[in-house]
């Protein structure tokens, strides 16, 4: 098992390096021109080449690349240009706050998912089944960020109108000062964590639902049902215990997607994180930002996929052995 | 950005659940090269004596009009698409009026029968301007769709039939571009107002629809080259390719007469996904500020610009483009999935 770990975490060193080689070339030499960005409209013509010069960007790349690799890795990653603020500062403070959203969108996409996808599997082209894979294709078609919209616009909104209240219930912004007790927390972390969780249970839900299936089929199910164990109890003891290693895999390689959605509903809702950090930084051209950013992400999403494995090899112990 | 396409994990090996997904693609190998050929498989259609025999793709298209939920999907899409080409003739408003006194006292129109769609605050009916923001939306969406299977197929090609290190770099050098934050990436690259390739010639700016279809497209080829190089790895194996090695036929010959024949069912599913997924990707770039900008309608700017309405009676300018969007994306969905069904019969569901 620990060599399995171990010729795992071995192998990832390699893709991170490269990957960091490939996020490097495409910020730099794809992203926005952060020369052109300083200098603007100005008229100085020895504006660009004085920039450039002076951020090393009149360099080769791959000397430019060892350059700023060395010092990221020594923890030297900058300030921002807008705020003045460290950027690690920035990146620390908005990974925890991305963080309280993907745990709770997560843990509840997650379960529901594993609900749906066992319901739908033991009962497979009943109604039931039927209908959550109508609104698995739904949820997959709905755009994030329109559902936010939308959320905000009956839940925040309509429903105060119609409730009378005072205040809103579901709030569609943060509380300025933080939420102060627990069901200030829920009122304003609610709509986003179910936005964000829509296309993941979409997902999640038809994978498991195939995967449960699969085992469903299998020898050892029909074994245990002959030998008069209850079918309640194949289901989720059996079945849904060797199904689950699919699943688990799937949801830890999802964190890149997670990424994505967690910029669109931190921007719908004007939430603080990672999210709201990257648009604000290409908003305000604040290129020192951009590629710690993406270097962070990229390895947040690297140790994930090697978690998937290492869960994977830990879930189903004939994947060690090969 | 959905868990449609979940990235891959770089491992040398394929994992289950990987076996898992390149089988309910690959499934499509055997169909292509004996499975629609061999009738017998489906009890359906099996030709019964006298009966006259049928092409492959009349029994796909068979099988597809089986699929109601497809067919009709498909219907309702040729039908948006005919009312988005010809925009200009359908609706008697101009997306982007000169904004002169009639038109303003047009403004914040409920829908209604002269404004299905109600008028935005300067007086312009948004059913127009939805109608002009698909054209956009189809148009990124089939350009994405093209490139990014053109792209995947020749690295899958590559990769699959040359296998050794070509194959080990194509690989690995997908699965490096599936560990990138997609969406992050793309902002990054859709927000540049000058882009070139290594300073060596322009790339259109992603606030044009050639520039968005190429930034898109960047980030989309990556399941296509998967599928194929795992189509050719089982197609490889079989008897007539072997055959037409063993007659000395040249690498050209083999690809294209043999591999990407048999892989056409599961590049077709594909292309049809990618056409959801891309449209999706550009509203959501344009939503978000790095893609077409006004005075240019796309689905995603035309929310973005009426996102201050919510929370007011003017909301109803974010529900009709969201709509198009939702209905455009499901019914692409549903046609890709009838065509995985018609295109291989024995894909699990």
């Amino acid at each position: 098992m620990l060599k399995y770990v171990l010729r795992r975490a071995l192998y990832s060193i390699p893709v991170l390096i490269l990957a960091s080689m490939l996020i490097f070339v495409l910020v730099r030499e794809f992203g926005t021109d952060p020369a052109r960005a300083r200098c603007g409209v100005s008229r100085d013509k020895q504006c660009i080449p004085r920039v450039e010069k002076e951020l090393g960007l009149d360099q080769a790349l791959p000397v430019q690349y060892v350059d700023y690799m060395t010092e990221f890795v020594q923890g030297h990653w900058g300030d921002s240009q807008r705020t003045g603020q460290s950027v690690d500062d920035s990146i620390r403070r908005a990974l925890w706050d991305t963080t309280q959203l993907a745990f709770w969108a997560v843990l509840l996409s997650g379960g529901i998912a594993v609900a749906i996808g066992v319901y739908s599997a033991s009962k497979p082209y009943s109604p039931g089944d039927y209908a959550f894979t109508g609104l698995a294709f739904a949820g997959l078609a709905l755009p994030t960020f329109w559902l936010g919209l939308i959320m905000i616009q009956y839940f925040t909104y309509e429903l105060q109108r119609w409730t009378g209240s005072a205040d809103v219930i579901f709030r569609s912004i943060p509380f300025a000062e933080g939420p102060q007790n627990a069901t200030q927390y829920f009122q304003e972390l609610a709509l986003p964590v179910f936005v964000l969780s829509v296309q993941l249970i979409a997902g999640w839900s038809r994978y498991q639902r195939s995967s449960m299936l699969e085992e469903l089929n299998s020898d050892y199910i029909r074994t245990a049902r002959a030998k008069g164990l209850p079918r309640r109890r194949v289901i989720w003891k059996h079945g849904l215990r060797n199904s689950l290693s699919a699943l688990v895999t799937v949801m830890a390689i999802d964190v890149g997607a997670l990424f994505g959605g967690l910029i669109i509903t931190e921007r719908v809702f004007s939430r603080p994180g990672m999210g709201t950090l990257l648009l604000s930084a290409l908003q305000n051209g604040d290129t020192n930002i951009l590629l710690p950013w993406m270097l962070v992400t990229g390895m947040f999403i690297i140790v994930f996929n090697l978690i998937a494995d290492v869960m994977y090899g830990v879930l189903d112990p004939r994947v060690r052995v090969a | 950005m959905t868990s449609q396409h979940p990235g891959s994990r770089p491992g040398d090996r394929l994992t289950r659940q990987e076996r898992m997904r390149e089988s309910a693609a690959g499934g499509l190998a055997a169909a292509g090269s004996s499975g629609l050929l061999d009738t017998s498989i489906e009890s359906d259609d099996a030709l019964a004596i006298g009966e006259p025999v049928r092409s492959q793709w009349r029994l796909v298209l068979r099988r597809f009009l089986r699929h109601k939920l497809a067919v009709i999907s498909m219907v309702i899409l040729l039908l948006l698409g005919t009312m988005a080409v010809f925009a200009s003739v359908i609706s008697p408003y101009e997306f982007n009026p000169t904004l002169d006194a009639a038109t303003l006292k047009e403004a914040r129109q409920p829908p209604s029968w002269e404004h299905l769609a109600g008028t935005d605050k300067l007086g312009r009916d948004q059913f127009t301007r939805v109608l002009y923001a698909l054209q956009k939306s189809l148009v990124v969406g089939l350009g994405v769709a093209f490139i990014s299977v053109v792209i995947g197929v020749i690295v899958g090609s590559l990769a699959g039939y040359y296998g050794g290190w070509v194959d080990q770099a194509m690989m690995r050098f997908t699965d490096l571009v599936l560990v990138l934050p997609a969406l992050a990436v793309l902002l990054i690259l859709a927000s540049n107002p000058d882009p070139t390739f290594f300073g060596l010639f322009d790339l259109p700016p992603a606030t044009e629809v050639n520039g968005m279809i190429v930034v898109i497209s960047i980030l989309a080829w990556m399941p296509m080259a998967r599928i194929v190089r795992g189509e050719y790895l089982s197609l490889r194996e079989k008897e007539y390719v072997e055959a037409a090695v063993a007659a000395g036929a040249p690498a050209r010959r083999i690809i294209l007469r043999h591999l990407l024949p048999n892989t056409i069912g599961a590049i077709v599913v594909f292309g049809t996904l990618a056409v959801g997924l891309a449209i999706i990707t550009e509203a959501t770039l344009s939503f978000l500020g790095a893609g077409i900008q006004l005075p240019d309608v796309s689905l995603g700017n035309l929310i973005s610009d009426a996102e201050s309405t919510v929370g007011t009676d003017l909301a109803y300018l974010i529900l009709f483009p969201g709509l198009m969007l939702f209905l455009v994306v499901l019914c692409v969905n549903f046609v890709g999935d009838g065509l995985r069904d018609a295109l291989d019969p024995r894909a699990v569901k």
